[in-house]
């Protein structure tokens, strides 16, 4: 059995033994709950340990038949990129228990309840990134609405079942999408190769050219709603002001990555032709969001709302990478994933914290909190600096990675890309300015600084944000070689500079 | 080049102990600032120690490499974390390190009844950290990195007393519009590695004369937009006034002497791209004309002294830019005003804060006067670096502005005349505001309220105007006698040892400052040898209100900018609400075959909504097409 098997159905014994613990013993859900998200995540470091960095295949791979019939397989396996995307969600998780110790309290079921969907959607974010069968791939993709449905539906705040249903129904609507495209491309197969959902196996079929738009635009407006981009966003931050901080980390940090992860992965592996027809109006959709998003962020009143046009502004970043096609947009755009899960994972939790305590989540009812509360407000602040990608900080070299790869490709679609950083400026700064300056505000006088819990869960969140802005390069060394096998299959090189040396 | 192991010492020590003391928490109140300083005294031993290094080297084998680590290297994007110590940085190095010092001694005592003192510090050591990364980067991208940690340091120390809601805008302000420069670093970065493959200062430079004109110009062009944000120069100049919000000390050392000048390093580091740019060269200068009057226009008329100190300093360096874009002739010179402006500068803003200290923090130069009896050390030392900014003999702006004047008039014909005129006219207003500043300030009659007890300041604040007065007097003479700098500089700036004509003589152009300086003075004395009004007369000309308005810069960057921006957002945020999410609620309805959304098509919902997807999916083929260019 692969490592990667073993640390998908670690959360899953998790919850087997949650079935045993008591419905009012919440502590020890909690602990039970924390420590088999400590040993997953422990687990995930020491696979990264055992990954060889010079490889661009898969690693880890095991194949195990599952439904014959169909040729669908039980197969597995990680490059680079879902290594990444698999160490981000791991350690994520356990930061995310930590930080939202009692988030589950409010929530329509119990306490076991919650932590039993957390593991859950744990091995699925595990299972999404590591399957190498597109069959495989797709039932993790669906399966994962569930746990999520119910955590915003059953724990969140306000208008929770609204923005419940509102993502489920986005979200099943591309999943048929991509359902359709998926029993396309096993027909074609059918045709050319023989019965088989194997990614690679996929990546090798002849397909004419309109069917190819078909298919890709199935798989890709599944993506596209995933990873929210314009126009299709609108379930993201009703979904992010209603759910719990943790849940919100899990969804924009992990969950919409999986979009990103997959227009990567898929689209282009399958579609290359395609996706070269595709790519003026992806790119363009994608400066959209980068500015459209930003625009937003700075309208928002509420907090969450704000993080959320923030995080699809990014996305926009994310999607320019990939599809700018060249080395260093594809590698910055899978570093910004990583990158913009820590980040965004700051932000939601300490604005969750200040939403906690203060009993509200609109930005103006805060002011002066650097007083009160300093190291919360530093907390928010340094996540906030990530997020305008300041230099030093790990977005930045991720940014400047996408903009730069673009621009050796799409000079003017770059140049417009870069006005997203003067936007992100104010996005950051208004919010810092009205929640964090000023005088203490009525109400805000008494709010208690982050206690010991609080602090240990953010730490971690903080040195990554730093020793990645620093030092990115046991990040890029991983991405490199997949970014190039993946350009190359897509029929690119990168431009040369028109000065050769 | 010689490789050197120790010059990243001198970047870490200043980022870890800030760090260190913002970490440290409430204990090291009572020795944070010491430790701060110490670190600060120690980066300029070190600066000294690698600049007789330095001297004492061949002129082949000044400049020093060092190879951190290997930061991103993605394809053949390959930027290592790397710094180089040459001729110009040197100058920096030394320039901020050691003003850096004084003002970490000073900011002892000013800052000694402040809660917060240890973060004061903290930041401190920060901006030195960051600005020193900024000038010993050996690359546009390492430079970016301090470029905008200076930023980040500058935010924290404007905003240092937040708690005021116009300081907390203030440094928002400040972050903002210094973003919009950033924009043209980053630009500049992308296409020089579009063009050379790589932003090394060095791989450009070799590759710099095989470059298209349109590579060089567009370069040139995003440099300078970089330029004008950080240094404050038209049209970016709107933040600098109010960055004033910040203590004074910060003042003095990144609003005047140091970060505000690096859009003078960038440019004179980019000589190589500029000389082969003309018309972005050209630009660089008209630049610098621009802002030269604007900032000294805007110093007649303020009666805040640390807002007209800093209106100076957008004017002098309006000069360095403009002797930046003078080209070979220039560099130098540039440099040259910038480290004496450093120092009077610096130890006007000083004396300013000296001045604060002893008046209750009131700032308003109406409410001063005759205080030359109660802080003669402040009056002195102010007077030194008031004599030295007006370019009296032998101080030191008289040596590096007349050189400035000097190599305009040399620019020859027409282009000549007006761009050596608009300096000499700088000169005069110059003479005249800093005239009208020391009057107001220092002599007449007293003018402050009962309540107020001028006294001179403690010897932690008044020894490093002491000092840096000394530079005020001297360092102009030091540096132009026997053309030191310009030789100094020659391997960095002027490779090629440009030849330039001479259309005017040397002494013309002393005669003429000289006399320009003259006329600025008498003006002011005759105007403010008489009693002058505690408060601001109403009935002023039109030209005064503008200046006093810093001639509508907020006015006009609210009606172009904000106003538009907000009302994007706003409209922006109806549409997602209303337009997008409507629809999809809609099309939801429909499908779901809810009675609402039937409803919606039969009462001519469906038919907006066709028209505005249409006009969208105009618009998006539109953008499409600019998008691929």
């Amino acid at each position: 059995m692969s490592l990667i098997t073993v640390l998908g159905l670690l959360p899953l014994l998790g919850v087997l033994a949650l079935v045993f613990l008591k419905k009012d013993d919440a502590l020890g859900v909690k602990r039970l709950a924390f420590a088999t998200s400590i040993i997953v995540a422990l687990l995930g470091i020491w696979i990264a340990t055992k990954f060889d960095r010079a490889e661009s295949e898969f690693q880890f791979v095991e194949v195990r038949e599952w439904i014959p019939t169909f040729g669908i397989n039980y197969s597995v396996g990680i490059d680079g990129i879902s290594l990444l995307l698999i160490l981000l969600s791991v350690i994520l998780v356990p930061i995310v228990i930590l930080a939202g110790w009692n988030e589950s309290e409010g929530g329509r079921w119990s306490t076991k309840t919650f932590y039993m969907l957390i593991l859950i959607l744990e091995t699925m974010m595990i299972g999404v990134f590591a399957a190498t069968d597109v069959f495989l791939f797709y039932v993790f993709f669906e399966a994962m609405l569930i746990p999520v449905y119910f955590l915003i539906g059953g724990y969140g705040s306000g208008e929770r079942i609204q923005a419940a249903v509102k993502f489920l129904l986005y979200s099943l609507f591309g999943g048929l999408l991509m359902l359709a495209s998926i029993i396309g491309l096993y027909v074609i197969a059918g045709n050319q190769i023989g019965r088989t959902f194997d990614i690679s196996s996929l990546a090798t079929l002849q397909i004419d050219s309109l069917t190819e738009n078909f298919l890709f635009l199935g798989f890709f407006i599944a993506f596209a709603i995933k990873a929210p981009l314009w126009p299709l966003h609108t379930w993201l931050p009703d979904a992010a002001k209603s759910a719990t901080p943790g849940t919100s980390v899990l969804l924009l940090g992990v969950l919409d990555k999986v979009g990103t992860f997959g227009m990567m992965r898929y689209c282009l592996e399958l579609f290359p032709n395609a996706s070269k027809t595709f790519t003026p109006m992806i790119i363009t959709l994608a400066l959209i969001s980068i500015i459209y998003g930003a625009f937003l962020a700075i309208g928002q009143k509420d907090i969450n709302r704000l993080i959320a046009f923030t995080s699809i502004s990014h996305f926009g970043f994310i999607t320019m990478g990939i599809f700018a096609m060249t080395t260093q947009g594809h590698t910055g755009a899978v570093l910004y994933m990583v990158n913009h899960g820590f980040s965004t994972a700051a932000l939601f939790l300490v604005a969750g914290w200040m939403i906690h305590r203060r009993g509200s989540s609109t930005i103006s009812e805060f002011g002066g909190l650097q007083r009160v509360t300093p190291v919360m407000a530093w907390s928010f602040f340094i996540a906030g600096l990530s997020g305008l990608a300041l230099p030093g900080l790990s977005s930045f070299v991720s940014e400047f990675l996408v903009l730069v790869g673009t621009f050796t490709r799409y000079p003017v679609a770059a140049i417009i890309g870069t006005l997203g950083i003067i936007l992100a400026a104010l996005y950051i700064l208004i919010p810092v300015q009205k929640a964090l300056h000023g005088p203490t505000t009525a109400g805000n006088e008494n709010l208690k600084d982050l206690n010991l819990r609080e602090k240990i869960s953010i730490a971690p969140v903080i040195v990554a944000i730093v020793a990645l802005g620093f030092y990115p390069k046991p990040a890029l060394d991983v991405i490199n070689p997949v970014s190039e096998r993946v350009i190359t299959k897509a029929g690119f090189s990168d431009p040369a500079p028109t000065l050769g040396k | 080049m010689l490789e050197s192991e120790t010059l990243v010492v001198l970047i870490a020590l200043p980022l870890f102990s800030s760090g260190f003391l913002l970490l440290a928490g409430r204990k090291a109140d009572k020795w944070g600032h010491l430790f701060a300083t110490a670190i600060a005294g120690s980066t300029f031993l070190l600066a000294m120690i690698e600049m007789f290094a330095m001297v004492g080297r061949e002129e082949a084998n000044r400049a020093l490499y060092q190879k951190v680590f290997t930061w991103i290297s993605v394809g053949s994007f390959n930027v290592d974390a790397a710094l180089l110590l040459d001729q110009l940085s040197i100058c920096f190095v030394l320039l901020i390190t050691g003003v850096g010092t004084l003002i970490h001694i000073y900011s002892i005592s000013y800052m000694s009844h402040d809660p917060d003192r240890r973060r004061f510090f903290a930041y401190l050591n920060l901006f030195i950290a960051a600005m020193l990364l900024l000038v010993l980067g050996d690359s546009y991208l390492n430079l970016y990195v301090g470029w905008e940690g200076v930023g980040l340091a500058s935010y924290l120390l404007i905003g240092f007393w937040n708690k005021k809601p116009e300081y907390a805008t203030a440094a928002k302000k400040a972050f903002v519009v210094n973003r919009i420069g950033d924009l043209g670093l980053s630009i500049a970065i992308m296409v020089a590695f579009a063009v050379f493959g790589t932003v090394t200062f060095k791989g450009i430079e070799e590759q710099a004369n095989s470059a298209s004109q349109g590579a060089m110009v567009a370069i040139g062009f995003a440099l300078l937009l970089a330029a004008v944000g950080k240094s404050a120069q038209f049209p970016l100049q709107s933040w600098l006034g109010d960055a004033m919000a910040g203590p004074t000390p910060v003042s003095a050392l990144i609003h005047a002497a140091t970060m505000v000048t690096a859009g003078v390093y960038l440019i004179v580091r980019s000589n190589f791209v500029f000389d082969n740019a003309p018309i972005a060269q050209f630009a660089v200068v008209i630049v610098g004309a621009i802002t030269l009057l604007f900032g000294a226009i805007i110093g007649m008329a303020k009666d805040d002294i640390k807002k007209a100190l800093a209106a100076s300093t957008m004017s002098q360096i309006g000069y360095m830019i403009l002797a930046a874009g003078l080209g070979p002739i220039g560099y130098a010179f540039a440099i040259m005003h910038l480290l004496t402006h450093g120092f009077f500068k610096a130890g006007m803003f000083l004396g300013a804060g000296s001045v604060m200290h002893g008046m209750s923090d009131e700032v308003n130069m109406r409410r001063y006067g005759g205080l030359a009896r109660y802080m003669p050390i402040t009056t002195i030392t102010f007077g030194f670096g008031y004599l030295a900014i007006i370019g009296v003999p032998p101080f030191a702006g008289f040596y590096s502005k007349d050189k400035i004047i000097e190599a305009a008039f040399n620019l020859g014909g027409a282009k000549g005349i007006v761009f050596g005129s608009i300096t000499l006219l700088g000169a005069v207003i110059t003479a005249f505001y800093m005239t009208r500043l020391f009057m107001m300030t220092f002599l007449g009659k007293k003018r402050w309220s009962e309540g107020q007890r001028p006294h001179e300041s403690p010897f932690l604040i008044w020894a490093p105007m002491v000092i840096l007065s000394l530079g005020s007097i001297g360092s102009g003479f030091l540096l132009y006698s026997g053309k030191r700098l310009e030789y100094w500089l020659k391997p960095v700036v002027d490779k090629g040892g440009h030849k330039h004509e001479e259309f005017i003589s040397h002494a013309t152009v002393t005669t003429m400052a000289l006399t320009a300086v003259l006329i600025g003075v008498a003006i002011a004395i005759a105007k403010y040898r008489k009693d002058i009004p505690i408060e601001a007369p109403e009935k002023v000309s039109i030209f005064t209100r503008a200046a006093r308005k810093d001639l509508m810069q907020d006015q006009i960057n609210e009606t172009l900018f904000m106003r538009p921006g907000l009302a994007i957002t706003s409209t922006l945020v109806k549409t997602d609400e209303k337009v997008i999410d409507g629809l999809v609620r809609g099309v939801a309805q429909v499908s779901l075959g809810s009675a609402k959304g039937l409803r919606r098509i039969q009462s001519g919902y469906i038919r907006n909504y066709a028209l505005l997807i249409l006009i969208g999916a105009a618009a998006l083929i539109a953008a499409i097409w600019v998008v691929t260019l």
